[in-house]
């Protein structure tokens, strides 16, 4: 399952990330139109971006992000070919992760 | 060979084969996570979502901090908001819609060679300030900015 989608590109000395993740992203508040009853929440919880084997920055979500997430950062360092790493966690337990180069 | 020993040993190399995979973390894939705050994202006012995730809520308003986002958004549930900043020592960033039933979206927690800088697309349930909240050598920093929403994207 491949849920992540990474662009990471160095330049000047600063590696700027960008990454989608497909997601429903559920908030919990959201009702069914047809049943009446509300959509359980189902939304990541966590995120982490590793450089090459270290955490550089870990996010913790609510529901309030939208659906099929999108998150961007920057970081020092990095260089091309460097590994990048994002994994996520969501509120049921699910989780993914994957890996790409720098640019 | 008889039954019992044949038995021992595939369980033994099935036991073997699971250790090793817990052991090389192909199975522990959230081992480099930190501790998820649900207080932080239960909170239902601004304030105790503040003190919950940053420490706080004493907030100082800063020309340091730029909190880019529409000025109107014609769709709540996809509200794009990039929070940069100059401030040195920049910890952690957080998101805060106070009219959302839980204003807190999104905290971050940055090390020291990230830039001060986020970007991601939050749902907003109507209009509303959104506020940066930036935590810069353990002092709370904040910027806000209203966002009209014309469709709502919590619920409904």
């Amino acid at each position: 399952m491949a849920s992540i989608k990474i662009r990471a590109k160095a330049k000047g000395g600063i590696t700027t990330v960008k990454t989608l993740m497909s997601h429903p992203m559920e908030t919990g508040l959201r009702k069914d139109k047809k049943t009446g009853e509300k959509i359980p929440a189902h939304h990541i919880t966590e995120v982490s971006a590793e450089h090459n084997g270290n955490v550089v920055m870990t996010a913790n979500w609510g529901g309030a992000i939208s659906k099929n997430p999108y998150l961007s950062f920057k970081f020092k360092g990095g260089a091309s070919g460097d590994k990048i790493k994002i994994s996520w966690v969501d509120n049921k337990g699910e989780s993914d992760s994957m890996e790409a180069a720098i640019k | 060979m008889n039954q019992t020993r044949r038995k021992f040993l595939k369980t033994a190399t099935y036991i073997g084969a699971t250790t090793a995979a817990i052991g090389s973390g192909v199975l522990l894939p959230q081992r480099v996570l930190g501790a998820y705050n649900a207080e932080a994202f239960a909170a239902k006012d601004v304030n105790s979502a503040l003190t919950a995730s940053m420490g706080s809520d004493q907030l100082t308003a800063s020309d340091a901090i730029k909190l880019k986002a529409p000025d109107i958004a014609e769709n709540g549930a996809v509200v794009p908001v990039t929070v940069s900043s100059t401030l040195a020592n920049v910890t952690a960033i957080s998101i805060i819609a106070s009219a959302n039933q839980s204003p807190l979206t999104s905290s971050y927690q940055l090390t020291s060679v990230c830039e001060a800088f986020v970007s991601t697309r939050i749902k907003m349930g109507k209009t509303a300030d959104v506020s940066a909240v930036v935590k810069a050598d353990g002092k709370l920093y904040s910027a806000s900015k209203e966002v009209k929403v014309t469709i709502g994207g919590c619920g409904g």
